[in-house]
């Protein structure tokens, strides 16, 4: 009777030991995670799919860095402050160099960079990736760390651009200061741009005023508040929208007549 | 010499196999060897056939991805090898840190490390527990969650692109093993090595027990890392069945009597 005691009592003392080492396991390893997957500055190569599914699907062989001949893409080490394992570039280290076949984007074998995203058609029907298609990211300009911007000459961003005068173009403006000369200001086009960074390893600047950032952290978004209504194919954002808008709101309730004789009471 | 030799024969081969396959890694990444390209999560061998880690295939698919036709097409085959013949020897003869856990395990037979006591300190069966948590969390946070953190992984992506502060987390386990608990990683914790236990059970290539020849000296069990596996040597004469089992032959290669072999399973012991 006694040592039936004791065994409970020893089973049930390595029980909840068991569940303790589990919990805490559990909760360490399940936090670090959920943490670290959180790193938003990252640029992933080519045809990545979005960064919550990317996560989800490279598996880290590596064959993407395998494949590029650059040695642009890196597998994260633990102390680079990524995900580890995962695939990226730094554009002011190495950027990418668009190549035309995209043998990264050939190379994954998950499907976590998409072929289909970056697969264009030529004349004759036949499916070939297209860097044009590329995009791992977007050139912003710093105007304040600008030298062309403050009038010196320099168009070094503008000519290093894989797809020039297309992803970025000059905008000539008169220089004040001096009262004859341009000031040459770089402007990034979204809708071309690739985010390869070779911009950003080019400019003269200390640290880059020209850099990559990744599209979702450097894109705004416009809703349907607002539309191009002289643009066809933009109004086709509408289609989906539902009707079912309404303006009112609390004071709306009320007559304009009511609503400017009371009393405001600020209750926030 | 030679009976040195003789002793170490499956220890030395299986070094040999692991630093083969890191330098086949290594030289497709430095010098565009197209042999085995890529590493122990997935490759592609001669650019075509893939081989892929099925644990890390089943974690994905925990956390909601449909895998490629590449990838399942490479889980199986890696599986098939391991399941129907191999057993369990990636942990002996692929894992780049079997080499790490083995020094300390052998460090700390050198040691006055006090190793008197009861050989394990927790569960072996600790692992199945941790396989479980990793699906768990897969399917909780959407990543592939044992991934996130492997040092089997660390090592070998370390030693193939770069380890970075990874040789931090190959040292943590070094301890672990030298200090806390005798094959504490790989023989307790490690859920890849749990994922193999469970899944190679009926695997062919066997530990064959003659037990005419033993004297029951028990040097193959205290060099067993799995050491509970070898309960039955010197009763009756048949095969090692336990999914425990890596197949790394270091009994073979301690008994002195050839009471131990390499062979296809048979009953068990």
């Amino acid at each position: 009777m006694q040592a039936d005691t004791q065994d409970r009592r020893s089973f049930l003392q390595r029980l909840l030991t068991g569940a303790g080492a589990l919990t805490v396991g559990a909760v360490g390893w399940g936090g670090f995670v959920q943490e670290t997957k959180s790193a938003p500055l990252v640029l992933r190569p080519p045809g990545a799919v979005d960064e919550t599914e990317f996560l989800r699907r490279c598996i880290r062989c590596g064959l993407c860095v395998e494949a590029c001949p650059y040695d642009t893409l890196r597998l994260a080490a633990p102390g680079d402050g990524r995900p580890v394992g995962l695939p990226s570039f730094t554009p002011r280290e190495v950027p990418c160099y668009l190549c035309e076949n995209l043998p990264c984007v050939e190379a994954c074998p998950t499907g976590t960079l998409d072929q289909d995203a970056v697969t264009s058609t030529t004349n004759d029907g036949s499916a070939f990736l297209d860097f044009r298609k590329v995009r791992v990211g977007l050139a912003v300009v710093d105007m304040e760390n600008c030298v062309a911007a403050w009038g010196i000459q320099c168009d070094a961003c503008y000519r290093a651009c894989p797809l020039l005068d297309q992803a970025i173009s000059l905008q000539y403006e008169r220089n004040v200061r001096t009262g004859k000369h341009a000031r040459l200001l770089p402007v990034v086009h979204a809708d071309v741009c690739t985010g390869c960074g070779l911009c950003e390893r080019a400019c003269v600047t200390e640290k880059a005023a020209i850099y990559i950032l990744p599209r979702e952290l450097a894109l705004g978004r416009v809703g349907t508040g607002y539309i191009k209504g002289w643009d066809s194919e933009d109004e086709l954002r509408l289609q989906n929208v539902s009707n079912d808008v309404s303006t009112e709101t609390e004071r709306s309730s009320k007559t304009p007549l009511e609503y400017l004789n009371e009393e405001v009471v600020d209750d926030e | 010499m030679s009976s040195k030799l003789q002793r170490h024969r499956y220890l030395v081969a299986r070094r040999v196999t692991q630093a083969l396959v890191v330098l086949l890694f290594v030289g497709a990444n430095t010098w565009g060897w197209r042999v085995l390209i890529g590493n122990l999560s997935l490759s592609k061998v001669l650019d075509t056939v893939p081989l892929a880690d099925p644990y890390a295939t089943l974690q994905i698919t925990a956390a909601g991805v449909v895998p490629t036709a590449d990838v399942l097409l490479g889980a199986a085959i890696t599986l098939v090898f391991y399941v129907l013949l191999a057993g369990r020897a990636f942990c002996a003869w692929v894992c780049p840190l079997n080499a790490v856990t083995d020094l300390a395990n052998w460090l700390r037979d050198r040691l006055p490390l006090g190793d008197s006591g009861p050989r394990s300190s927790f569960s072996r069966s600790a692992r199945f527990k941790v396989l479980l948590l990793s699906f768990v969390l897969s399917a909780l946070l959407h990543v592939a969650a044992f991934e996130w953190i492997s040092p089997v992984s660390m090592l070998h992506r370390g030693l193939v692109f770069g380890i970075g502060l990874g040789w931090l987390v190959v040292l943590a386990v070094f301890l672990f093993d030298l200090l806390y608990q005798r094959d504490g990683f790989c023989g307790h914790l490690c859920p890849l090595g749990g994922f193999y236990t469970l899944v190679t059970r009926l695997s062919l290539l066997r530990i064959k027990h003659d037990h005419e020849n033993c004297t029951e000296c028990g040097d193959c069990q205290n060099v067993c890392p799995e050491e509970p596996i070898l309960a039955g040597i010197g009763r009756a004469s048949g095969s090692v069945l336990a999914g425990e089992c890596t197949n790394c032959g270091r009994c073979i290669d301690v008994c002195e009597v050839e009471a131990l072999a390499f062979g296809i399973r048979g009953k068990s012991i």
